[in-house]
């Protein structure tokens, strides 16, 4: 099957005073139709340039280094900015980060909807966009007759639905989802998940969830994506990484997450903190805080290798390696 | 790590903190000239008590009054009525000269490490601070217990802090400053109010151990605020679940996780997220959305909300919490 969305050995930089911060660095993943892709990761690891990145939105400082992102088959930089802005949007679209603060507080909720559907669909009346607001409402579950509200009569979770049915509103292949209920409360965060995911799978949508939580990340993603200063660590299949994670940093984060699930088990600490961008240490970016560091690691730079059918890792010493006999041996429990 | 499961039973009877029948009432209302304001039950009539070595968590969602609570405890903010006595001491009826002695026993640490911190201070003179409002030590002494303190926390060795300026320090090292300046008085009993949400995932769980290695060292107590439930269960020995100014339930930390009893508390811990694409969360049993306390309807705060309310929740006043199992308390008529 074709991929949607590719990005292949992406490397980003952004120009500072202080110097080149490398925040994007050989990123490569790709993405078929209707399926979710969790990218997690702590702040600063460079998920959202990621993000910002495929929807060509990326500050005047930032720099391409090399490689390349495609969406259904064309160079999304190769495109003229008017080509672009008509693919922004219809094709793809983005729910922003504390995006409930994102809507203009003297418009009305359903006319800002109504002014995003007009803009990219010329045909469409106002009255089309008017009744298709109505629709992306019903489907996000905010009452019909909210639509002539303005963002101080909705609550914090009716905002991020509305913002939601702003993504939806042209009917986009691929929504990137940067923190989309990063500040609300976990009843309503599991409501506008499970929303968004029913919406997902009814309408064959591809998904880029981006968090710093794998808790979420583990239940709406088919694929998983840790990142780590500016680096792709791991992706695979999320029941394989959360599993049998292979990359030390994605073991130490998931041993680091407290569970009310389970045992309550001891938490594993990785010493340190993530590396300056500017100056990112020689080899692996994670060898300074892994335990499993060998001169290698301090040397070489590790490359995504191919780790099991779809599991990809960027380590010389992974955390558990397959038994002899082959792939997909009995889970490491 | 010692995963505090037991140490309740070892403190039974030694109180440091009792709260009884607690208010906050905020008037709220259009226009500047009006009498009649509405009131905002923020806190309303809550009481508990935290042992001495206990970690006490308070859970719930925004607004549901868990951080007012906090501060009513270190007499941030003035209660409605109620009491509330802290290692002797009746909170409420501290003036002036009093207020001193008070802030050496309990102390607070807040949330936002980027904004708690006074940018224009270095390290040493915020941790420092306490030490000399409260004329503790000459200069010399101030500056050996400030080194001792940040050697404690984690940011070692002191001299390389210690002159240094919050910008110039990550997250995570900001908020171990705030830990030494809370504890730096030595006080008996601390308000954490989220202290590691605003951290990320590999800094927190240091920040977290932390916290547990210096209760057991100073035997500090600790209402630990927090929305995290996951969290709440490795910090806490109880946790106590606020719903729109209410306590609903309150017991043992791994009793509160794995047998909540209130419908509340069971749509809450089913709410959260957890780390495993193998399992499947039932859906939390919960209707509509949370609304604010102003002017209450004196029956169950979560009666709207309730999925299995009967016609005795319509009718009666907010249940009483009271021990629907061993050491687990609960407000619910239908328990």
């Amino acid at each position: 099957m074709d991929a949607l969305l590719s990005v292949e050995d992406f490397t980003m930089h952004y120009r500072t005073k202080a110097g080149w911060v490398q925040a994007v660095d050989g990123v490569s993943f790709a993405l078929k139709r209707g399926q979710a892709l969790g990218l997690v990761g702590e702040s600063g690891c460079g998920k959202t340039s990621v993000a910002m990145s495929i929807m060509r939105l990326l500050p005047y400082n930032a720099e391409i280094k090399h490689g390349r992102i495609t969406l259904g088959g064309r160079d999304v930089y190769a495109m003229a900015s008017e080509e672009f802005r008509q693919v922004r949007w219809k094709e793809i679209s983005m729910i922003f980060q504390a995006a409930m603060n994102a809507l203009n507080p003297v418009y009305t909720v359903g006319s800002q909807i109504v002014e995003a559907i007009v803009e990219h669909e010329p045909e469409t009346t106002e009255e089309q966009a008017r009744r298709r607001v109505a629709e992306l409402f019903d489907l996000v579950g905010i009452p019909a007759d909210r639509a002539d509200h303005y963002p101080h009569e909705y609550s914090g979770g009716m905002k991020q639905r509305a913002v939601i049915a702003m993504a939806l509103a042209c009917n986009p292949s691929l929504i990137i989802a940067d923190e989309p209920t990063t500040a609300l409360d976990v009843i309503v965060q599991d409501k506008i998940l499970r929303e968004m995911e029913e919406i997902r799978r009814r309408i064959n949508m591809s998904m880029i969830y981006i968090s710093h939580d794998i808790s979420v990340i583990a239940e709406v993603s088919d694929i998983v994506g840790v990142m780590y200063a500016g680096k792709l660590m791991e992706i695979g299949e999320a029941d394989d990484v959360f599993k049998r994670p292979r990359h030390p940093y994605t073991y130490g984060l998931m041993h680091a997450y407290p569970s009310i699930l389970g045992a309550k088990r001891d938490l594993a600490t990785i010493p340190g903190e993530p590396p300056n961008l500017m100056a990112p240490p020689a080899g692996c970016r994670f060898n300074p805080r892994c335990d499993r560091a060998t001169d290698e690691c301090r040397a070489v730079e590790p490359k995504l290798i191919k780790a099991g059918p779809e599991h990809r890792i960027a380590c010389h010493n992974p955390v558990w390696t397959p038994s002899s006999g082959g792939e997909r041996v009995g889970a490491a429990r | 790590m010692a995963l505090p499961d037991s140490r309740l039973d070892r403190d039974t009877g030694d109180t440091i903190v009792s709260v009884k029948n607690l208010k906050k009432y905020y008037p709220v209302g259009r226009g500047l000239f009006r009498r009649q304001h509405a009131l905002l039950h923020a806190v309303d009539d809550i009481s508990f008590e935290v042992a001495r070595g206990e970690v006490l968590g308070l859970v719930g969602e925004s607004g549901c009054g868990k951080t007012t609570t906090g501060r009513m405890l270190v007499r941030l903010t003035n209660p409605t009525s109620g009491s509330i006595i802290v290692d002797q001491t009746d909170v409420s009826s501290i003036s002036g000269a009093d207020m001193g002695p008070f802030r050496q026993k309990v102390q607070m640490i807040f949330q936002d490490p980027y904004e708690s911190l006074d940018p224009r201070m270095t390290i040493f003179d915020i941790v420092s601070e306490p030490l000399n409002v409260n004329h503790i030590g000459n200069l010399e002494q101030r500056e050996e217990r400030v080194a001792e303190m940040l050697t404690r926390v984690g940011l070692a060795p002191p001299a390389t802090f210690m002159f240094r300026f919050p910008h110039e320090l990550s997250g995570g090292q900001r908020q171990r400053v705030a830990i030494a300046r809370a504890l730096v008085v030595n006080p008996t009993f601390v308000v954490a109010d989220e202290p590691t949400s605003m951290l990320d995932v590999s800094i927190r769980t240091g920040v977290m151990k932390l916290l547990t290695e210096l209760r057991e060292d100073f035997g500090i107590s600790y209402l630990y605020i927090t929305h995290d439930l996951a969290v709440a269960r490795y910090l806490c020995d109880r946790i106590a679940v606020m719903y729109l100014g209410k306590i609903v339930e309150i017991a043992g930390s791994e009793e509160v996780i794995r047998n909540p009893l209130h419908p509340y508390a069971r749509a809450l811990i089913s709410a959260v997220p957890v780390p495993d694409p193998a399992i499947a969360r039932p859906v939390p049993n919960v209707r509509g959305g949370v609304s604010k306390p102003i002017n209450p309807h004196p029956r169950c705060r979560f009666y709207e909300r309730c999925p299995v309310a009967q016609k005795v929740c319509q009718d009666s006043d907010h249940p009483e919490l009271r021990e629907v199992e061993g050491n687990h308390f609960a407000a619910c008529h239908l328990l």
